[in-house]
């Protein structure tokens, strides 16, 4: 990143946008197609204004044909081109999944390495605005289990943009999963906390690290997108009470920045993990279960997360905020742990 | 659109070469395989769909690509990779897991993926189809020559792949061609049983584009047809869809016992065998001799002793090889 701060401040979506269109414009290789990116520019902002820059040979809407289009992208990369294309909500990965973790994961494997498979799949994530079961997942576990997709998750428009930038120039398929209620579009409600100052110019984030966005020596706060606010507001109600919260954003899960959870809980002794996908056999376990194979007595107490429950998300608002993440929640898990 | 004298002998040729690769993969199959049947046993383990019968489909089509068209085929992939110029000592590596495999032993018979000549395979019916309008799409994008083929079974004109594809490719106007290999069975379940329609090139008119059927697995006949069908791709005219009487001679994969078929049915497929077919109209018209069938038996034999040499004798990958090439190197 550029050394001298920026002063502008943008939104995640229009960080997306804005590096799509970088990327754009020194490589024409790159396209974009999806459900309403074009003319609409994107359903949660995220291509707004390409079409006007690029056309509707570069912006592509498609027709609600997820299957065929996600495996377009797939053999589009695989003859050259660097497809960026968007699954308007990931719950709608049940209509496509075998051209994604089937196909579009396991060509490189499968032509040991000898095909390059250079897709990015973005896709909003993320509940809490009463969308129901079938427009509120995370599902961040669900991608990061299978092999084959890096997987990447912005909490902020710096790390939006810089993550885009990276994904779109990696050759392999990489699953940008951006949190609905970060995005900047003001009929969902939106963080303040995720605009942020973003250059101008292009950089990289770099995929596979995860970043200290708030130093402490007590409790490690692990979370990423949405759970990275959570966890912050939980620090500021911990500093109150004197107790100093470290938050990591993982940012890819990935690869996974393994190395850096252990550094962290290694000098605070204590882990929350944050997360809003489902609880069991998810992102919680694997980070839990990364510091406890590398050195269990690194652990002062037993970890905690505050995760989604293992229930489908309900559409009444005091069922699904009941349901949620958030600070407080963290907080009664750092009380949980015994001190 | 007829075949001339040399396209008609390179069909002969690679059609006697994929059914004799065939038996001896076959052969090589059944090889610590007696006298129990056990999937995970010999030099060639795990599933095995043999493509025999279905040759006419490969060549009368492939006969009219390039290296650089695209292939999408199935997990019945063998005359097809053949057809396009697969690397034969490679893929047979590849269908013995060995580290001189295509992909050194990552994907197998099912998963043969060549960079070189454009061609791809997948285990999973109609996920092809997707992949093959991509290709299609990109040559359009970059504005390079090339169409996309994507082969296809009958069965996976029943999958919601293939509708979603063949709309875009109409909507778009890709040149892409879907070639419908129907063998009249998806497993043990017969066309007739799973099929609202006897054809399915009638299909091609709910997307408004060109729909084929050319009876009786005649490699001249597919030939003329997909000809048309590609020139008209390459002309930028759009889509096509082709739907093709063949024959599977074998089962499902080897080791299916074939009680669903009817009495006779084998024995009746046999007897139409478009192999010999072909060989015999061509001593008939004068186009082969009878010293040209047997340099072409005897090159065919070579081909194939030299590809089982090559796989038998190259060594097996490091078994933590498993571990490489799930993804790119950051450059």
């Amino acid at each position: 990143m550029p050394e001298e701060a920026s002063t502008r401040k943008l939104t995640i979506a229009r960080a997306m946008a804005e590096a799509i269109a970088q990327e754009m414009r020194v490589d024409e290789r790159v396209f974009v197609m999806g459900e309403d990116i074009a003319a609409l520019g994107g359903v949660f902002g995220n291509t707004r204004g390409l079409l006007d820059e690029f056309g509707d040979k570069r912006i592509r809407d498609t027709p609600i044909s997820e299957t065929a289009f996600m495996g377009a992208a797939t053999g589009a990369a695989m003859d050259g081109m660097r497809p960026v294309v968007e699954l308007m909500f990931v719950d709608f990965m049940g209509v496509c999944f075998d051209a994604i973790y089937n196909c579009m994961a396991k060509n490189v494997y499968f032509s040991g390495g000898s095909f390059k498979v250079p897709v990015v799949l973005m896709t909003s994530t993320g509940g809490g605005y009463s969308d129901a079961g079938q427009h509120s997942q995370c599902l961040y576990g669900s991608f990061a289990h299978l092999p084959g997709m890096k997987v990447v998750s912005p909490s902020n428009a710096r790390d939006a943009k810089g993550l885009m930038t990276a994904a779109i120039r990696d050759d392999n398929p990489v699953v940008f999963m951006y949190h609905k209620g970060l995005q900047g579009m003001g009929w969902l409600g939106t963080e303040p906390a995720a605009i942020v100052p973003v250059p101008e110019e292009t950089f990289t984030t770099p995929i596979g690290k995860a970043a200290v966005v708030r130093e402490g020596s007590d409790v490690t706060i692990v979370g990423l997108a949405m759970g990275v606010h959570h966890g912050l507001r939980a620090a500021e109600q911990l500093a109150e009470r004197g107790v100093s919260a470290e938050v990591l954003d993982l940012r890819s899960l990935v690869p996974l920045d393994r190395e850096a959870i252990i550094a962290s809980v290694a000098k605070t002794g204590r882990l929350i993990v944050v997360d809003e996908d489902y609880q069991s056999y998810g992102v919680t376990g694997e980070i839990i279960a990364t510091v406890v194979e590398h050195d269990v007595r690194l652990l002062e107490s037993s970890p905690q997360r505050v995760a989604y429950p293992d229930v489908p998300i309900p559409f009444s608002r005091p069922l699904e905020q009941f349901c949620l993440p958030n600070a407080d929640k963290i907080v009664a898990a750092y009380d949980a742990m015994g001190h | 659109m007829q075949p001339g004298r040399a396209e008609k002998r390179w069909m002969y040729e690679t059609m006697l070469l994929s059914r004799r690769y065939e038996e001896a993969i076959e052969k090589i199959y059944l090889e610590g395989k007696q006298p129990r049947f056990d999937m995970a046993a010999g030099p060639i383990p795990g599933e095995m769909h043999l493509s025999n019968g279905q040759e006419p489909c490969a060549v009368g089509v492939i006969a009219h690509l390039e290296a650089h068209d695209t292939v999408t085929a199935t997990h019945r992939p063998h005359h097809q990779a053949i057809a396009k110029g697969v690397d034969l000592k490679e893929m047979t590596a590849e269908i013995f897991g060995k580290k001189a495999g295509l992909s050194g032993g990552r994907g197998g018979h099912m998963h043969l993926l060549d960079p070189r000549v454009n061609f791809v395979c997948s285990g999973i019916i109609a996920q092809g189809l997707g992949p093959a309008l991509g290709a299609a799409l990109s040559r359009t994008m970059q504005g390079k020559p090339g169409v996309a083929v994507a082969f296809i079974g009958e069965g996976a004109v029943n999958q919601g792949a293939f509708h979603e594809t063949m709309n875009l490719a109409a909507l778009w106007n890709l040149p892409l061609i879907v070639v419908v290999e129907d063998n009249a069975w998806g497993i043990s379940v017969s066309k007739k049983d799973s099929t609202a329609v006897e054809r399915n090139h009638v299909r091609a008119a709910a997307y408004g584009i060109p729909g084929h059927f050319v009876p009786d697995n005649d490699p001249i006949a597919i030939y003329d047809v997909a000809g048309e069908a590609i020139a008209r791709a390459r002309r930028g005219e759009g889509p096509t869809l082709i739907e093709i009487e063949t024959d599977r001679l074998a089962g499902h994969f080897m080791g299916d016992a074939e009680q669903y078929r009817p009495e006779g049915e084998k024995d009746a497929l046999f007897a139409r065998d478009p192999i010999p077919r072909l060989r015999d109209q061509m001593l008939a018209a004068g186009e082969l001799s009878a010293e040209d069938v047997a340099s072409i038996d005897a090159a065919v034999a070579r081909r194939i002793d030299e590809a089982v040499a090559f796989a038998r004798e190259s060594p097996y990958p490091e078994p933590s090889d498993a571990l490489e090439h799930a993804f790119h190197p950051v450059t």
